[in-house]
């Protein structure tokens, strides 16, 4: 994370005004610097999602009930597929609402 | 033969007594229908995420059992015309397994090759100088 600062900085400015082109091209463009997310599935090496398991399943359902997008969660494709059968089958056996509030 | 999960939910005011009564009467209608029950879990009275033919909560039963999908078939109608219950799910899990036990033969496999770490790759020495030539003749 830190290398990763450091390298950003310490480097060349960039001619074409950052990656994005926001507003303020060259200048500070990035105040703080964002978790890389990743897959929790592949790095604690989690193999079943299991639809009984509420605990680990209910982390990645929204407050209304809601299955959370990858681009918010960083999970990766493959454990997102088996994680909304999983979720979809809670729903069935009312473990979890298909829709709530 | 294949594996499969089933979980059924129980009206909550039916009585101990007649829930023992019906999960007994499941397994027989397993047994009966070709199959084996492995496992029986009553997982107990909780509270449904939704209602459920007027209910709030119910009781839920596990079954892992083993037979053929005429078995499942057979258990599934029953339930469906015994009144009591209220809401089944049957999962297939011996395909899932399969696929977890060669995930875990993998990583076992890859967990003993580690001990006997092998350096990066050397840094290609070749390669960088093939790129400052290149452009020298374009100067020219």
């Amino acid at each position: 994370m830190a290398e990763r600062t450091e390298r950003k900085e310490g480097g060349r400015p960039p001619a074409h005004g950052g990656r994005r082109g926001g507003p303020h091209p060259g200048g500070p463009r990035r105040q703080f610097y964002r978790r890389r997310k990743v897959c929790k599935f592949c790095s604690e090496k989690i193999d079943v999602i299991d639809y009984k398991d509420l605990k680990l399943i209910g982390q990645f359902v929204s407050e209304r009930g809601k299955i959370l997008p990858r681009r918010l969660t960083g999970t990766c494709s493959h454990h997102q597929h088996v994680l909304n059968t999983a979720i979809k089958r809670a729903r069935n056996i009312a473990f979890l609402p298909f829709a709530a509030g | 033969m294949r594996k499969y999960e089933l979980m059924f939910i129980v009206r909550p005011d039916t009585s101990e007594e007649d829930l023992d009564k019906l999960v007994a009467q499941m397994e027989g209608v397993v047994s009966g229908a070709g199959g084996k029950v492995e496992k029986t879990d009553k997982m107990g009275r909780r509270r449904l995420a939704y209602r459920v033919q007027g209910f709030q909560d119910g009781h839920y039963v596990l079954f892992t059992l083993e037979g053929s999908g005429d078995t499942v078939k057979e258990l599934e109608r029953r339930l469906r015309v015994t009144d009591t219950v209220i809401k089944f799910l049957a999962v297939r899990i011996d395909e899932e397994q399969k696929r977890i036990d060669k995930v875990k033969e993998l990583r076992a496999k890859r967990e003993a090759r580690k001990p006997r770490p092998k350096p990066v790759q050397p840094a290609p020495f070749a390669a960088p100088s093939t790129a400052e030539s290149s452009p020298a003749p374009k100067e020219q």
